[in-house]
């Protein structure tokens, strides 16, 4: 399978940022530093962000603009994080929330 | 903490670039929100050359002219303030709003505010269209175009109006495949011209059929298309099954009208502007007095028609603080000109219907 980085582009140039590592469910992966962490997910071929609290459907980003809710997670022990808009930085912990997530004292 | 503006412009599309311009130049102090990272709305995802009106950017790159505007806006600096990442929550009455930026909350005191929040994708009703692998086309451009990341490898397109053949053309130009364009109409919706090119390029186009579902467990595999007849009822015995691993939905966008609802303006039902709008009167002034609207939210178009709804709309915010002079009356009369140029002949009838009633209801209240 080729990657679903886009590295030639007709039209448009992508600034080259900064590699980082980050964890997914305790696994170790790797981003670019600014990106959106459902974008570094993706590129990794993870498209389930959580399950839903009611019926168990998988559930992935829809909007990608910080509008839908689709693809909250739980980032830094912090739950409800679009992940579609927060910025990934290095060695951010991210997980899938189960139900509604907990909030943490 | 609160801040305090003579005309608050909400959002940075097309629209309110352009409000928060003429307002500014015109001589207002102005402060615009945009609760993304980046301003320009719509514009920053479309790397096609614009369809429009030739003295206003037809031909231009979508992101080019976002470049435009931004530089339009830094060289007002003193006059303009801009916030990013920061969105309008609400309106309270005594002429304040909410505006949110990362966990600070702030209250802005605004004589004049014009509303430029563009629109809100719609979705699809189909089996497991909740599947991750399922997206809109915005988030689609925005992955892709923004972010530099492919939304799969195959992938589906559901609505041949000129946003579906636009993206799935840009989705081609990234290297994806795109597997059909569907459309439950008989004949595709969109500019020929872009049709065209995509058929050029392979893509089986399927009018007259639908989505009937999405298959996977925890993410897309392939969908099940079928036949309609002219009620859009599914034809039995037609279903197919095609492979990709994402769906991505063009079916229509409708005004992004909260804000509106809660400051009170009233709202009219226009089919032809994509639902529930603002009604508001020629110089974009809705019921509020104090409320102005442009672009996608006064009713869904072009950037082209974005930026002159904008630029009239930040003319007369400023009149009605200042009074009027010649500028003010000359921007708005080119933008009118240029507004009855972009909507005549056959493509703009729609539009011109839909504008029509929007007059016609103010004139009735
Ligand atoms: C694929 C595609 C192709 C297109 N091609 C063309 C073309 O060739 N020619 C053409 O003329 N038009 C084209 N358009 C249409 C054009 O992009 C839109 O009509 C135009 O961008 C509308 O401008 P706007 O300013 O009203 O809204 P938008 O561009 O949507 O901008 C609205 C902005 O407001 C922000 N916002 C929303 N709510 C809030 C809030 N509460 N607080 C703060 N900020 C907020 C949003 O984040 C956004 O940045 C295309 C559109 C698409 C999707
Ligand atoms: S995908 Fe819609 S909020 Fe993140």
């Amino acid at each position: 399978m080729t990657s679903l980085r886009i590295e030639a582009h007709p039209v448009l140039e992508f600034e080259k940022k900064k590699k980082v590592r980050f964890f997914f469910e305790g696994k170790e992966f790797e981003g670019f530093e600014g990106e959106p962490i459902a974008a570094a997910l993706h590129a990794a071929g993870v498209k389930m962000l959580r399950r839903s609290p009611h019926k168990n459907r998988a559930r992935g980003f829809f909007c990608a603009i910080g509008r839908c809710s689709s693809c909250i997670m739980e980032v830094d022990g912090e739950i409800n994080t679009m992940t579609c808009i927060t910025p990934l930085k290095e060695g951010m912990q991210v997980k899938m929330q189960k139900g509604h997530g907990e909030i943490k004292p | 903490m609160s801040r305090n503006t003579e005309v608050f412009v909400i959002g940075g599309g097309p629209a309110g670039l352009s409000a928060a311009i003429v307002a500014a130049e015109l001589g207002a102090q102005t402060l615009l929100v945009d609760d993304s990272a980046k301003l320009g709305g719509q514009l920053i995802k479309q790397t096609h050359r614009f369809f429009g009106s030739s003295n206003r950017d037809a031909g231009i790159r979508g992101i080019s002219i976002a470049d435009k505007l931004c530089e339009d806006v830094k060289n007002l600096k003193d006059r303009l303030c801009v916030l990013e990442n920061t969105a309008a929550v609400g309106f309270y009455s005594n002429n304040e709003a909410g505006i949110l930026s990362q966990n600070a909350y702030e209250r802005v005191s605004y004589q004049r505010a014009i509303v430029c929040t563009g629109a809100t994708e719609n979705s699809l009703a189909f089996e497991n269209n909740d599947l991750p692998g399922v997206y809109g086309a915005g988030g689609v451009q925005t992955l892709m175009n923004v972010h530099g990341i492919r939304p799969g490898q195959k992938i589906l397109m559901i609505g041949s109006g000129n946003i579906g053949l636009i993206v799935s053309y840009q989705l081609i130009q990234a290297g994806v495949d795109v597997v059909g364009l569907v459309e439950g109409l008989p004949t595709i919706g969109g500019y020929l011209v872009h049709a065209s090119k995509i058929r050029r390029l392979g893509v089986p186009i399927y009018t007259s059929h639908t989505i009937l579902s999405a298959l996977g467990e925890t993410q897309v595999e392939g969908a099940t298309l079928c036949q309609v007849d002219d009620r859009f009822r599914p034809i039995p015995n037609t279903e197919f099954d095609v492979e990709c691993d994402c769906i991505c939905l063009a079916v229509g966008l409708t005004p992004l009208i909260d804000l509106f609802q809660q400051a009170k303006c009233r709202m009219v039902h226009i089919g032809e502007l994509g639902g529930l709008v603002p009604l508001h009167d020629s110089s974009m002034k809705t019921t509020n007095p104090e409320i102005f609207v442009a672009g996608d939210a006064s009713g869904i178009e072009e950037a082209t028609t974005a930026i002159l709804g904008g630029r009239i709309a930040g003319a007369r915010a400023y009149e009605s603080l200042y009074g009027s002079n010649d500028k003010v009356e000359q921007i708005v009369a080119e933008a009118k000109e240029e507004l009855k140029t972009l909507r005549s002949g056959s493509t703009g009838e729609r539009i011109r219907w839909g504008r029509e009633r929007v007059l016609q209801e103010v004139g009735a209240c």
